[in-house]
């Protein structure tokens, strides 16, 4: 069962905002660079979802666009079913992108407006060479019946739609090249919560039928929950905890996860006590040297401050924290 | 049928009718624009035609018979006995050929340029808008001017009169690509980082397909409003040249040349001969302009 597709090792990704070469002379500045994701490993095994959550600017993003190959990794390496991704081109590149695809956030951006919904999901059908002819019509209207929409709907332009049918079509595109990996970036988060559900049981749904995988992107817990087996919780570009979906919310071991945990709303009105997540993820152009979560960790420590941690197994999964290395040793 | 109905019904056509202006405008043009293609047929006489020219109907005051000949002219005639309105429709079909032609051109040079602008971005897009900022310091005017000069002076002068529309075209053209190319570099920088150019760069769509496929369409709004504001100031621009003496030569006088033998009789009291084709000049300019801003106005979702 546990058979990797898609293993990420030591992955990272600097980003060079210095002001421009004339500027940088005149003013006397030295080149800038961001961090957006630096060390980060994981595997996803065929057919389960890996979730990667994180706030704003922890990298989660960039590590999606990373893995589809739109932007390339300055350090580590992508492995995508036993073949390295980045540095491939030609045939073979062309042949790894039919077996992956992504879904986007806003399905507003994500569809082009001048096109009519057929030519958009016959898209990755024509670039592949797939099908031909009226092959490619029947086709697409298979796709739009199989998430939630009629064949006629192929006429009409995105415009036409609402913001959950247009995620569909989005969902029809990505399934029109009959890809076995699908990367979500928050497919979710730009759409109302009541159409949110039915989105996600429609991937659900859809993994089962066509044995899908899914790096499943985003800040909402709760979504994540409903969907992964397996979570990867991002800090500031590292992995600081990963853990089987169920575990991680029964017992989370790094701090940073415990306050995202804490900060998720009580809707039972419990009345436990909750730690409300405090201050912001720092400046990535700038980290804390250290553990980058130190300054807002109620564990810190002196070694926090000046060592990165390393990564131990937990019994749910792996966490890189000091306090837990300290624990472990004791 | 269905797509007339739907069209008939859309934003645009909705605003369209409800534009007083924008209908008057587009019926003067549209008017002009079918008087000048049909020309050879509609125009009572032949202007460029030495043999039916008779110097004795020279000076005819438009509406009256001429004093020697008794012939009568509906816009009377110029210096060497040529009829006004036949002159004028002969002269716009040129200034439009040439508006067109040169407006056209610069829409090609502007969207590539633009679009490798924007796409390309880093140096690319600094040397190219680098030299559209030098450009745009000079006047158009002076642009075309030079370049129309530094262009005469590599054909011979044998081809000179008939390379001379040719070399007008190019001339107003490349002084008036910078602002297609400008508004395409910016609205294509914004469409390259929208989702459904990374949805075609996910699945390795070559670049000059997205650019064409998907960017193109995307940034083509904008550009036909400058097209038809630059329409009529390439028209304006052609005459300006013409009348400076260095446009269309006079054998096949366009609505500036007309204007400049024109203006050489204004106070001798011929002033038909300046007045008609200036009046069309402004015509044609004007409702070409006000079309312009209006579909400017239409298509601006702020304004709606």
């Amino acid at each position: 069962m546990a058979e990797p597709l898609l293993q990420v090792q030591g992955l990272g990704r600097r980003f060079d905002i210095s002001r421009p070469w004339l500027n940088r002379v005149l003013e006397r500045q030295d080149r800038q660079f961001l961090t957006a994701v630096a060390d980060v490993d994981f595997t996803i095994n065929r057919g389960e979802t890996y979730a990667l959550v994180g706030e704003s600017g922890s990298g989660k993003s960039t590590i999606a666009k990373m893995v589809v190959g739109l932007l390339p990794p300055t350090s580590g390496r992508i492995v995508f079913d036993g073949q390295v991704m980045a540095g491939t081109e030609g045939a073979s590149m062309r042949a790894l992108r039919r077996r992956f695809q992504m879904i986007f956030q806003d399905p507003f951006a994500s569809l082009n407006p001048r096109w009519r919904v057929g030519e958009i999901i016959a898209e990755p059908i024509h670039r592949f060479g797939l099908l031909r002819g009226s092959a490619v019509t029947n086709r697409v209207g298979e796709l739009l019946e199989t998430v939630g929409l009629s064949a006629q709907d192929a006429e009409k332009y995105p415009h036409e739609f609402s913001g959950g049918q247009r995620q569909r079509i989005a969902i029809a595109r990505a399934l029109s090249s009959k890809p076995e990996f699908i990367v979500c970036d928050e497919p979710t988060s730009a759409l109302d919560v009541s159409v949110q559900a039915q989105i996600l049981n429609l991937m659900r749904d859809l993994q089962d039928e066509l044995g899908l995988t899914y790096l499943f992107i985003s800040h909402d817990l709760s979504v994540v929950r409903h969907m992964a087996n397996r979570i990867g919780v991002l800090y500031l570009g590292r992995l600081v905890e990963e853990a089987e979906g169920k575990a991680l919310f029964r017992a989370a071991h790094h701090p940073y996860t415990r306050m995202l945990l804490d900060a998720v709303p009580d809707l039972a009105l419990s009345g436990r006590r909750r730690q409300p997540v405090e201050g912001e993820i720092p400046n990535p152009i700038d980290p804390p040297p250290g553990c980058s979560f130190h300054p807002r960790c109620p564990l810190v420590m002196d070694r926090c401050r000046t060592g990165t941690p390393p990564v131990i197994a937990t019994q749910t999964g792996r966490a890189a924290c000091h306090a837990l290395t300290l624990a472990a040793d004791v | 049928m269905n797509r007339i109905a739907r069209a008939w019904d859309s934003d645009i056509a909705w605003s369209f009718r409800h534009s007083p202006v924008a209908v008057v405008a587009a019926v003067v043009s549209l008017g002009m624009i079918l008087a000048a293609i049909l020309a050879p047929w509609i125009a009572p006489h032949d202007p460029f035609n030495p043999a039916s020219l008779n110097l004795m109907d020279g000076f005819t005051p438009p509406g009256q018979p001429n004093a020697f000949t008794g012939n009568s002219y509906l816009l009377g005639t110029d210096d060497q006995g040529r009829d006004i309105l036949s002159t004028i429709l002969y002269g716009t079909r040129i200034s439009l050929f040439v508006g067109l032609s040169a407006v056209l051109f610069a829409m090609v040079l502007g969207i590539s340029l633009g679009l490798l602008a924007g796409w390309k971005g880093g140096w690319v897009d600094s040397l190219l808008m680098r030299i559209a900022d030098v450009q745009l310091t000079f006047p158009a005017i002076l642009i075309a001017l030079l370049i129309f000069g530094v262009a005469r002076g590599f054909i011979p002068p044998g081809s000179r009169e008939q390379m001379a529309i040719w070399v007008l075209i190019i001339s107003i053209g490349l002084s008036e690509w910078v602002n297609y190319a400008r508004v395409v570099r910016g609205a294509a920088m914004v469409e390259k980082n929208k989702e459904y150019v990374q949805a075609a760069r996910v699945i390795g769509v070559h670049p000059v397909r997205i650019v064409a496929r998907h960017i193109l369409p995307n940034v083509m709004g904008p550009v036909l409003v400058i097209a038809t504001i630059g329409l009529a100031l390439a028209i304006i621009a052609e005459a300006t040249l013409s009348f400076l003496g260095v446009g269309v030569p006079a054998t096949q006088p366009s609505l500036g040349t007309m204007i400049r033998i024109g203006q050489k009789f204004l106070f001798s009291g011929e002033w038909w001969i300046l007045l008609f084709p200036a009046l069309t000049l402004l015509a044609l300019a004007l409702s070409v302009n006000l079309l312009g801003d209006w579909l400017r106005d239409a298509l601006n979702p702020r304004l709606r």
